[in-house]
């Protein structure tokens, strides 16, 4: 854990425990999350990675019978994102997410990408016109759509729609951007293309990704967190994570999946 | 691998088929058994509705043989049964319309506002009681509405609405619009409910609230099953016939006022099919043209709602 000449902080995991209802899914995790670098969580299946994730802009909080213990840090301002005090609506306007199975809304590509925008308020059509220009060119989407603005969002590939999730999050500046395994239904070149924009976004945005394959883990985080059975098994440069893993645990899961 | 893949080939090398694989000659009756049921089961309604649509026309044909189909049309009364008769459809049919129009304006915004909060925003025990209740509401007989729009909802009306008459397609019709909340509210339910999670938790992760959601991504998402509900709802006005029977009067009225009594198409069906009609009489025969009207507006109505639903099928 001790990483020399580390980045600024953007979020740190305080001694966090989460219950689905009885069951314990995080046991006491403790992990630092980099300003602008892409931070990747894997391991195995139910290993707790996604709901570790999905903390970080409580989506908890839309079912019933789940708890957090312990917090989150936010930084620069140091809130504790899981305080009950916190809105969970002000922590979304603030954590974008990207989920597994890419999800535009039945609106069209436009739409999609103002409507984060138009939930705080924005209606002003030349402010949208831009910031929906800027997104989709920071989603690597602009060239392929710019002319279609107004067709449906669903008339695009998977490849497509994905990206396109992924600017309407940037469309609203967020500070930490969640990928929740953001390739596992795409295809190789569409995977390939979003693991380029990954590594793009991190000039501007903190990154956190879940993935359950670990070359995308290697190729485009800088820090990778293994994670087993709800706990944080071992934290580090990803390089250091996959070429000397200090625990025995990672080692395995690591040259067991990567042989 | 290769010496399998060639035997294959040569049929006189197959082994004997053993018993567990042999063709078992009494699955293929049962199997056809069961088929000639099913289609037999399908067939009877298919044959009904060609019953009726035969019939319906058949008899009309008599009718349009004495009467011409553009007085049908545009004659402005509606008085098959008196010695000057005339035979305009549009007076019946505007009671329908009016009568419908009033159902709907309840019916559509109170139903899709239940729809909206029991998918999105009742807890699981809320929806498990609410939900039942509402349906047995659909389930309470219309001849019970129509007294209650006589007896009770007419009176009131009459306090905030002194001129209102006795009958009128206003109280017949504001019941009307409550008879049907019950299926706009289930379907419509139903339809936001097939809506994915992952759709919502897309909207939320966007920092929406509840109510954008389900107004900006679940509704849109549902459109075509709302629109259903809605169809099905606007078949179910024109189709009413007891509430408007008891409560709106049964005098023939080219009306678009709601505010006054007026006979529509199933009322007046209603009304001369309790009479004592010669049959093949003229009067007799009003009652089948009256019918085929009614089952043109729905078939309209229903082409629509296909169409609508092709249109905006779910896209999640």
């Amino acid at each position: 854990m001790q990483i020399h000449d580390n980045p600024a902080l953007k979020a740190e995991a305080r001694n966090l425990n989460f219950y689905y209802g009885e069951a314990k899914a995080l046991k006491g995790i403790n992990m630092p999350i980099y300003d602008k670098k892409v931070t990747a969580l894997i391991g195995p299946s139910g290993c707790g990675k996604s709901t570790y994730l999905r903390s970080f802009n409580r989506m908890h909080d839309l079912y019933p019978g789940n708890r957090y213990e312990g917090e989150i840090r936010f930084f620069p301002d140091n809130t504790n994102l899981l305080s009950p005090e916190v809105d969970p609506i002000e922590v979304r306007m603030r954590v974008g997410m990207v989920f597994q199975k890419p999800n535009p809304f039945p609106k069209s590509i436009y739409e999609n990408v103002a409507y984060g925008l138009r939930v705080r308020g924005e209606n002003n059509k030349r402010v949208l016109d831009d910031k929906v220009e800027h997104a989709l060119k920071g989603g690597a989407l602009w060239d392929e759509v710019k002319d279609r603005l107004n067709e449906l969002a669903s008339n695009l590939s998977g490849g497509q729609q994905q990206r396109l999730c992924i600017a309407r999050a940037l469309a609203t500046d967020p500070e930490l951007l969640l990928f929740d395994e953001p390739t596992s239904a795409l295809d190789p070149i569409a995977t390939a293309a979003i693991e380029e924009l990954v590594h793009e976004l991190k000039k501007r945005v903190t990154i956190l990704i879940v993935t359950h394959n670990m070359q995308q883990a290697a190729r485009v985080s800088d820090y990778t967190a293994y994670m087993f059975l709800g706990e944080m098994i071992e934290f580090g440069k990803t390089d250091e994570i996959f070429l000397k893993p200090k625990d025995k645990r990672t080692e395995d899961y690591i040259t067991g999946r990567m042989g | 691998m290769n010496s399998q893949a060639m035997s294959a080939n040569n049929p006189s090398d197959l082994p004997v088929v053993s018993d567990r694989l042999a063709k078992n000659a009494m699955r293929n009756v049962s199997e056809r058994l069961i088929e000639a049921l099913l289609l037999g089961a399908a067939a009877v309604s298919v044959l009904t509705t060609v019953g009726i649509v035969y019939v319906l026309v058949s008899e009309s044909i008599h009718f349009f043989q004495q009467v011409s189909i553009v007085d049908f049309l545009t004659d402005t009364q509606w008085t098959p049964l008196f010695d000057d008769a005339h035979f305009g459809i549009m007076v019946l049919v505007s009671g329908t319309v009016v009568s419908s129009l009033v159902a709907l304006s309840v019916a559509i915004p109170m139903g899709t506002i239940i729809a909206i909060y029991l998918s999105e925003f009742a807890n699981s025990k809320v929806r498990e009681i609410a939900k039942p209740i509402l349906e047995l509401l659909g389930g309470i007989p219309t001849i019970v509405f129509g007294y209650f729009a006589l007896l009770v909802v007419t009176p009131v009306l009459q306090v905030i609405l002194p001129e209102l008459p006795g009958f009128s397609l206003l109280s017949a019709g504001l019941v009307m619009g409550i008879m049907i909340v019950p299926y706009i509210a289930s379907l419509s339910e139903d339809a936001m409910r097939a809506v994915p999670m992952s759709l919502r938790e897309g909207a939320y992760a966007m920092g929406s609230t509840r109510l954008y959601t389900a107004l900006h991504v679940v509704v849109p998402a549902a459109f075509s099953g709302l629109a259903a509900s809605y169809i099905l709802a606007i078949s179910r006005a024109v189709g009413e016939t007891m509430i408007l029977a008891v409560a709106a009067g049964m005098q023939p009225n080219l009306t678009w006022n709601p505010m006054e009594p007026a006979a529509t198409i199933t009322s007046y069906i209603v009304q001369v099919a309790l009479g004592d009609l010669p049959h093949g009489s003229i009067g007799y025969l009003t009652i089948f043209a009256a019918g085929l009207t009614l089952l043109l507006i729905t078939l309209v109505f229903n082409i629509l709602g296909q169409w609508l639903r092709a249109k905006f099928r779910e896209n999640y």
